[in-house]
């Protein structure tokens, strides 16, 4: 990953009047907090993958990390939208739902081409989003009423389309969609390639353009941000649209990965994208945050997802009952840092 | 001349909309009363009346419960969790009779609101959020305690789905009763003052000396147990224990049924009546469409528009 | 030589809320090189102007001309591009960002590629900020750096913006003496460079140091306008108050009488060495019944933070507060409250009022429990204690049903003193109990206070009005940096030997009458 920190790499001889308030000692602390919050996440995902390696032999295996990896692509990039919502201090409820209606759109839509089953669910998730964000920040709606809204209204719509489930829409094999979900390149499939790519990508308008200063400025200080000029309503609709584009995206991919387009995904993603992004140390009050983050934190996820799997015996709803507790951890030990570094 | 009546347009308007946010639920459930009478056959039959009264009642009993979490500004997304819970919790313990069962669903409701309590009043964590990791994780835990549908063969708890009083539904009933218990402990009690002022601003309801900790702790645990309620009794009408799909999207239908029945999401104020009315609106909405042979998921577009419009209206009130 | 251009010239300037008109007719003009001051109470239309010059509001009525063509802007970000920057009270700035960042948001350098040259940025920032007196790590998040730093970060933003004019509201609220005079070096070296700056503050001293002209506004209208040379500091009061200057030599500014009688010699409060991380250190302090002790000192010596600690709404690390000689449990409001101690916030809109609802529920808010069987309200009582409150603070409301967050501030105080008193309290800590509170009103509170006092109750006072701080105490205990430096008992109570203290003379003086003594 391509991330620059350049927050991070603080130098420690700063002794000049004007500048620190804080002791020495608490300092010490506030950059071990920062440290904890920062890369928590990557020494836990360490551990845990170096624990399940030796208990399960068929754990550090090529094809289960392989699956792992495209199994976690769908969700890292649908987590990727998410964390520029979520540094906005916003949050985007309707992932779930526009991940499986983006996965139908495109299982629909690949009959009449490649190019129509990849800019359909773009486009209509990606309106669902501009619609989100205009709510946000020109109506200034609780943006968990808005996306929840929007999450019903797309499972709605995907009925609709579906002729209330019963249909589904199948992706003809050799096709190029089929292709760029199921193929492999160097050994990974491609939708792995994709993800690294889109976060790359990610990282950089977060650090190092102008939009992504809007995105921590907006989610920082939403006023001040306003008074120094930062256009916060628009970057508020560009990161519920991105948010929209990134899930339909997802949706579509893992459709071509699956050949189809699977009605009842989705259930519960906006969860796990929201719990990998908090995981990956972005607060969930805005203002900070990083994608190499939540990328980590996807990766723990499914880590942990796979190793509840090779226990066995235990079903899906064993796996619920642990994210939902995962997230509720996480949230306690970052309410617990930020306080510490008094960003909270 | 022409500054009067700029100043005239926009209080006007603020006029109309004031009037909307206050009595629109109760028009907008006139309307669709009398729309149905006209365009939909059988709609004025005492049977109609009961069969949608006794389907909007846990809708009610939920949305009692969120109308007194968004008082305190705050939201809980796990009703529909608690819901299935209680149904799964049902099915197990009813061997014991209903009694006990009854007590063992309300243990993990009080238990679920405990955590959202904790974790909103003692940790910090924002309501969303809070509730939000027991929305996935309580329906993982009913699932993992009843991994299916279940039929209940229990008389009793037959005769409570089912039963009736002078012609009136338990359902309808019980609904009814904790309507009017729930206003009562709004307006008439120390701890809905306490709650209310809480939801209006926080930091000065701590410096006054309320026990802010525990009513928000309180609040939400009502909330879990009115939703266990809801759960039990919908679970009696079905006499079966549904935890896949039993309160699916309750949280929605109950957070939509208090905005729109006039209760800010800023918090600080609750409108009882409205709520009930608000559940009503959705009902009626809901059974109009349906009788109209139009599917569930224009249903569920409606109701996105519905929640959208009444937050829109709703925008501006409160705080701020 | 030619008189320097005009910036700017405001003409008939008006704005009006629901219920009053803030600014009315205003007039404003501003030469390059101009540092002009802009006073008046609070309420005077002092911030409405600004946020009329500065496109947050639109006028009324009236035309902004700057730099010769007539200008309309629709948000501060049009005007701040236009060239017309501010500073505002609080660092308006995003905390979580570096500082280089903060300086440069929406106008980073970018290479070739449109991406953001993070290195340039940083040393462009670490230049700029040298010429500022501030040396910090710029990769640092903003929130890192002390206040002042902050502010300056702030200004030299508001500068490489090109700014023609910079706005300063009450810029030195949180300044060491030491950074108000970098400060005030950097504003001379803006006026040296053509900038026309407004200085918004209620510091006299401040005032005449940088300031050149003046405009004061009073109840939305200009009441004077020239040179501040012209206008003696007892001139300038007098017309900022609207009094003659007669009246405000013979009765003080304030309406205490400032001599009470402590009735008892044992404390009804006493906390001893309280200790909060970075906030207090082993703060001591007594008040006997009848007693109203001042609480001197800066903004952030830690007077709020004393308040806050004394009545449990700041847990504190050690030390222990005693009320009637019975021990306080520390970090609970509730536990202070039944002991007897209330507390008067400072931020009264946040913090004190509960907005939404009504004056009967504000008052009756606290003493609830006590009017209550089984956990249900009596109302009877409760209208009997709200009735009498009303009566006896002669609080102005429509009615006990009106919302408290439509009453003017001072009734907003009074409804927050009858929450408390409905408590019987033994000891009242006010915090700034007449700030953003009309002249009228401000009398009437500090006759109440006087009055509390002389009916046995212990008073602690923070104000930052010197005045009514000296007035109103019998004594007051000085603060600086979170520590207790200072004591000023009998004739002692006054603005001279307060600032000393706060100054540090006192302690020198001290120390040396120690050593003469020795010695």
């Amino acid at each position: 990953m391509t991330v620059t920190k350049a927050d991070a790499s603080v130098t420690t001889a700063n002794n000049e009047p004007t500048g620190e308030t804080e002791p020495v000692g608490s300092a010490r602390s506030e950059r071990l907090s920062a440290l904890i919050q920062q890369h928590g996440a990557l020494a836990v995902l360490v551990l845990v993958s170096l624990v399940a390696s030796f208990s399960f032999d068929s754990f550090a295996t090529g094809d289960n990390v392989s699956n792992m990896a495209t199994s976690s692509a769908f969700l890292a990039i649908v987590a990727l939208g998410m964390t520029f919502v979520i540094i906005t201090g916003g949050i985007d409820l309707s992932v779930g739902s526009l991940f499986a209606l983006g996965g139908v759109l495109a299982a629909w839509g690949s009959r009449h081409g490649t190019l129509v089953a990849l800019l359909l669910p773009l486009a209509v998730c990606g309106l669902i989003g501009v619609v989100n964000g205009l709510l946000v920040a020109r109506s200034r709606l609780a943006p968990f009423i808005v996306t929840l809204a929007a999450m019903l209204g797309a499972r709605g719509l995907l009925l609709a389309i579906t002729d209330e489930g019963a249909d589904t829409f199948l992706i003809g094999k050799g096709s190029f969609l089929a292709e760029l979900g199921q193929g492999t390149t160097l050994g990974l499939g491609n939708p792995v390639w994709i993800t690294l790519a889109l976060f790359v990508a990610g990282a950089v308008v977060l650090r190092r353009t102008r939009f992504g200063q809007h995105v921590y400025a907006v989610g920082g200080n939403e006023d001040a941000a306003a008074l120094m000029g930062a256009p916060v309503a628009r970057t508020k609709i560009l990161v519920y649209t991105l948010s929209g584009l990134l899930a339909g995206l997802a949706g579509a991919l893992n459709a071509a990965w699956l050949a189809s387009g699977v009605t009842i995904l989705g259930n519960g993603m906006e969860l796990e994208a929201i719990s990998a992004v908090v995981i990956g140390g972005t607060l969930l009050t805005g203002g900070l945050g990083y994608v190499s983050g939540s990328l980590v934190g996807v990766l723990l996820l499914k880590v942990i997802q796979n190793v509840i799997n090779q226990i066995g015996s235990l079903d899906s709803s064993y796996q619920q009952v642990v994210s939902g507790a995962f997230l509720a951890v996480v949230v306690i030990a970052q309410t617990w840092l930020g306080r510490r570094r008094q960003l909270m | 001349m022409a500054e009067a009546t700029l100043r005239t347009v926009p209080l006007d308007k603020a006029r109309v909309l004031q009037w909307l946010q206050t009595y629109g639920v109760y028009a907008g459930v006139a309307a669709l009363l009398v729309v149905n009478t006209v365009i939909t056959p059988h709609f004025l039959s005492a049977e109609n009346f009961r069969t949608q009264a006794v389907q909007v009642a846990p809708v009610i009993i939920v949305a009692l419960g969120m109308a007194l979490v968004i008082g305190t500004e705050g939201v809980d997304l796990s009703v529909g969790a608690v819901m299935a819970l209680a149904a799964s919790v049902t099915a197990l313990y009813l061997g014991y009779g209903l009694l006990p069962a009854l007590l063992v669903v309300a243990l993990f409701a009080a238990a679920v609101g405990l955590a959202n309590g904790a974790l909103v009043a003692l940790v910090g964590v924002q309501p969303i959020v809070a509730t939000l990791a027991l929305m996935v994780g309580g329906r993982g835990l009913a699932l993992v305690l009843l991994p299916q549908l279940e039929d209940l063969r229990n008389p009793s708890l037959a005769s409570l789905g089912s039963g009736d009083v002078l012609g009136i539904p338990y359902l309808i009933l019980i609904a009814a009763v904790l309507a009017v218990l729930v206003a009562f402990v709004v307006r008439r009690t120390t701890f809905g003052r306490q709650l209310l002022a809480i939801g209006d601003s926080r930091p000065a309801a701590q410096l006054a000396g309320l026990p802010v900790r525990r009513v928000l702790i309180i609040v939400y645990v009502v909330c879990a147990l009115l939703a266990a309620v809801a759960g039990v009794l919908a679970t009696a009408r079905l006499q079966a224990s549904d935890p896949t799909s039993l309160g699916n999207l309750m949280e929605l239908s109950a957070i939509t049924a208090v905005v729109v029945g006039g209760t800010p999401l800023t918090g600080g104020r609750v409108n009882i009546a409205g709520t009930v009315a608000g559940a009503v609106l959705i009902q009626l909405l809901t059974a109009t469409l349906i009788k109209h042979d139009l599917p569930p998921s224009w249903t569920q577009i409606a109701q996105a528009i519905v929640i959208v419009a009444a937050v829109y209206a709703a925008r501006g009130r409160g705080k701020r | 030589m030619a008189p320097p251009a005009e910036v700017l010239a405001v003409r008939g300037l008006s704005k009006s809320f629901p219920g009053v008109r803030a600014l009315d007719d205003v007039d404003l003009t501003l030469h390059a090189g101009e540092v002009h001051a802009l006073i008046g109470e609070n309420g005077a239309g002092k911030s409405t102007l600004i946020k009329l010059l500065t496109g947050v509001y639109r006028p009324d009525a009236g035309e902004i001309t700057f730099q010769g063509s007539k200008v309309s802007f629709a948000t501060p970000l049009e005007a701040q591009k236009a060239g017309i920057s501010t500073i505002y009270q609080e660092v308006n700035l995003i905390p979580l960002l570096s500082v280089a960042r903060n300086l440069f948001l929406g106008r980073e350098p970018r290479n070739r590629f449109g991406v953001l040259d993070i290195a340039r940025m940083n040393r462009e920032a670490e230049k700029t900020l040298r010429g500022y007196g501030v040396r910090v790590d710029v990769r640092r998040p903003l929130r890192t750096l002390g206040v002042g730093a902050q502010q300056m970060v702030a200004l030299a933003r508001a500068v490489a913006t090109d700014a023609r004019i910079v706005i300063m509201d009450e810029p030195t609220s949180s300044l060491e003496p030491r950074e108000v005079e970098t400060l005030f070096s950097v504003i001379r070296r803006l006026r040296d460079a053509g900038i026309a700056v407004v200085y918004v503050s209620h510091r006299l001293d401040e005032l005449y140091a940088v300031c050149g002209t003046v405009t004061v506004l009073r109840d939305g209208r200009r009441v004077h306008h020239g040179s501040l040379a012209d206008l003696d500091r007892l001139a300038l009061v007098s017309t900022m108050l609207g009094r003659d200057l007669g009246e405000v030599r013979e009765e003080g500014l304030t309406k205490f009488t400032g001599d009470h009688e402590a009735t008892d010699t044992q404390p009804v409060l006493d906390a001893r060495e309280l200790t909060v991380p970075h906030k207090l250190h082993e703060v001591s302090l007594s008040i006997r019944p009848g007693e109203v002790v001042g609480l001197g000192g800066l903004l952030g010596s830690g007077r709020t933070e004393t308040a806050k600690a004394i009545s449990g709404a700041l847990p504190v690390r050690s030390g222990r507060v005693t009320v009637a000689g019975v021990p306080l449990r520390g970090g609970s409001a509730p536990a202070a409250i039944r002991a007897g101690v209330s507390l008067l916030p400072e931020d009264r809109k946040s913090e004190g009022i509960v907005p939404g609802l009504s004056v009967r529920e504000n008052i009756a808010l606290a003493v609830l429990p006590r009017l209550s069987r089984f956990g249900l309200v009596s109302e009877a009582r409760v209208d009997s204690v709200v009735d009498t409150f009303i009566k006896r603070l002669r609080i102005k409301a429509s009615s006990p049903h009106q919302k408290v967050g439509e009453l003017s501030g001072g009734n907003q105080q009074k409804v927050l003193l009858a929450r408390w008193l409905a408590m019987n309290p033994k000891v009242l800590l006010l915090d700034e109990p007449t700030r953003g509170i009309d002249v009228g009103a401000k009398a009437e509170v500090q006759k109440l206070v006087d009055e509390l006092a002389a009916d046995g109750l212990g008073v602690l006072l923070i104000s930052s009005d010197l005045e009514e701080l000296i007035e109103g105490s019998d004594r007051v205990v000085v603060l600086k940096d979170g520590a207790v430096v200072g004591e000023l008992t009998g004739d002692d109570v006054t603005e001279d030997k307060l600032m000393r203290t706060i100054a540090g003379d006192a302690q020198v003086e001290h120390l040396a009458k120690e050593v003469a003594t020795d010695g």
